[in-house]
């Protein structure tokens, strides 16, 4: 297990290294600079800030100090943010992207599981379906809308919540942005184990458990819900794709200072070294967490078997 | 849902009639579905609406009225939605948006279903190393959320140039589409009437356009419907942060993103747009899940 871990994590490495790779020349050989501003800079200033930041050296040099950079930890400076370099202004968001993250992850699976649970145990009933129509809301509304929408109820009219911003350490300011992140994760992973429950607890080893006499919920809790659970964790790798994506849409709606708006400002402003940090960072984070999610799963599954 | 059942396994053995009776079915099945057809009907009302409407009103989308500047809906004006800040007609604004996000949804599934046709016929009838190789590609694509590849391509080009954005956005919902087609192609490439192609000296080219392609045309149409909300949900998206459709012109996602800055003072800015989008999502999912559920009887 430990071996098979360490195999995957190495396999990241050529991976990461494919998307450095591509997304560094994919945007050098696109026409317009970071310093094509609208008002047109005199040649010699423009001549002046590409040789500071060695954009006058042939590409492939460029590249190969990018990449020394990057073993370092140095994702360069921003060519946006003056005065900043990448991995500072990635320090100081991140930590606040992850604990939204990993919060909506988190409340996702409190939320959605017994959610789910709840509907697979009451099949056709009412509460079934106002479960699953709830979750086909949940799914279908984009957060960039369920956003603004909880701001505008929590926030404006009922002013329970602040509406946007940040101080550190306050729970508040998270309560919207987590919940708005989460909802569709909830939706998904009720969807998911309503699904997988309904056919676990046809199958034959719980009909063998009632058959000894276990009472409903030890037929639920000892043998029905581990092999419920596998869909949602290998769903686990993507839905943190997908609260990645989201944190974008969250951090940009409640204004909250994570890295996710970075990556947004870093495109409006063709900030190159910017966009390239944040994308190796998620890339590198999604890789991650996809692994995670597959040593979980190998865990839960006994039939599972690492080469 | 037995008698369907039976019926499409018969359409299987029989040949070009029974294709036939495996749509009619198809159809019957769709029909039959409620929440599908309701969902379909509500579509194609939008859609009407978002290409006849504007004529209806006498602003224009971009044109700004002086004399009623931010007024909420219903006022004794002809702003039957209200209008923005700068005094644009909403009504209007909003049915653009719709016309241009409904375009982009399309244009974008067509870009990425011919993609990932393309790709992953190609891939899985070459076979081997080639085979290796590309999926390798879309594995490592995958590994990157979408949405990245899409803000990597906005960052290059143009912004507010819509049509490289139909591109952009295809040009990542493919990998899925792909996935699904090569899958198919495995499965044909060792069916008798490949292998008489093969015999009499088709080309490779011909072949995969002329047997493969039609051949796995069913799970396509029934993907392509789901990825329809799915690219419009994108663009929204991207105009939502700014980094798709540009002033003065307007898609939903950027009209939300105007509503939801002004929404202490004019909350009918957002929830117009909102209540639009939110309609064709949902309208769309439960007309691609009523799609598959017709189309594919065994996953009932």
């Amino acid at each position: 297990m430990i071996r098979y871990a360490l195999r995957r994590l190495a396999g990241v490495i050529p991976t990461l290294f494919i998307i450095v790779t591509l997304s560094f020349f994919v945007i050098r050989i696109a026409p317009g600079g970071p310093f094509d501003e609208e008002q047109a800079l005199p040649p010699e200033i423009k001549a002046n800030l590409e040789a500071a930041y060695g954009l006058d050296k042939p590409l492939w040099e460029q590249y190969l100090r990018y990449l020394s950079g990057l073993v370092r930890g140095d994702f360069g400076p921003s060519f946006k943010f003056k005065d900043f370099s990448v991995t500072e202004l990635i320090a100081q968001g991140l930590p606040i992207s992850l604990a939204l993250g990993l919060s909506a992850v988190l409340l996702a699976l409190a939320v959605g599981v017994p959610l789910g649970a709840i509907a697979a145990l009451r099949q056709n009933s009412g509460t079934d379906y106002s479960i699953m129509g709830f979750a086909v809301l949940g799914i279908a509304l984009p957060s960039f809308v369920t956003g603004p929408l909880f701001a505008l109820v929590f926030g404006l009219y009922l002013r329970w919540l602040p509406v946007a911003g940040w101080e550190t350490g306050q729970l508040r300011y998270l309560v919207l942005p987590v919940v708005t992140l989460a909802l569709p994760v909830i939706a998904y992973i009720a969807r998911l184990t309503r699904g997988s429950l309904l056919e676990v607890l046809r199958s034959n080893f719980v009909r063998t458990a009632r058959a000894k006499g276990l009472s409903e919920a030890q037929v639920l809790f000892r043998h029905a819900l581990r092999p419920a659970l596998l869909p949602v964790v290998s769903y686990l790798g993507p839905a943190t794709a997908f609260v990645v994506t989201g944190s974008l849409v969250v951090e940009t709606v409640f204004g909250l200072p994570g890295s996710g708006r970075y990556l947004v400002q870093g495109a409006i402003n063709r900030d190159y070294t910017l966009v390239m940090g944040m994308i190796i960072v998620y890339g590198a984070l999604t890789l991650l967490f996809n692994l995670i999610a597959d040593l979980l799963y190998g865990w839960l599954d006994p039939r599972v078997r690492y080469e | 849902m037995s008698e369907g059942v039976a019926t499409a396994v018969d359409s299987g053995a029989s040949g070009a009639v029974g294709a036939r009776g495996f749509w009619a079915d198809a159809w019957r099945r769709l029909r039959r579905n409620r929440a599908a057809m309701i969902a379909a009907v509500v579509i194609v009302l939008i859609t009407l609406l978002a290409f006849f409407g504007p004529a209806l009103s006498p602003h224009s989308f971009d044109a700004i009225d002086w004399d009623h500047m931010a007024v909420p809906p219903g006022g004794p004006n002809d702003h039957w939605f209200g209008t923005d800040r700068l005094g644009r007609d909403l009504f209007v604004r909003t049915l653009h948006g719709v016309q241009i996000s409904l375009q982009i949804g399309l244009l974008a599934t067509l870009v990425s279903l011919t993609i990932g046709l393309t790709y992953g016929a190609t891939a899985g009838y070459l076979g081997g190393r080639i085979d290796n190789l590309m999926m390798r590609f879309v594995d490592i694509m995958y590994a990157l959320p979408y949405i990245f590849i899409v803000i990597i391509l906005s960052t290059l080009f143009d912004r507010g140039n819509i049509f490289v954005l139909f591109l952009a956005i295809g040009a990542v919902g493919w990998l899925t589409m792909a996935r699904i087609v090569r899958g198919q192609t495995l499965s044909l490439k060792r069916k008798e009437f490949i292998e008489a192609a093969l015999a009499s000296g088709v080309s490779t080219s011909s072949i995969l356009l002329r047997h493969i392609v039609p051949n796995v045309i069913g799970p396509v149409i029934i993907y392509a419907t789901l990825t329809i909300p799915q690219m419009i949900l994108f663009e929204s998206f991207l105009s939502f942060l700014g980094l798709g459709v540009q002033e003065p012109e307007a898609s939903l996602g950027s009209l939300i993103n105007e509503g939801a800055q002004e929404m202490e003072s004019a909350v009918w800015m957002l929830l117009v747009p909102a209540s639009f989008l939110v309609t064709l999502l949902v309208c769309f999912n439960f007309l691609g899940d009523g799609l598959r559920d017709a189309l594919d009887p065994r996953d009932r």
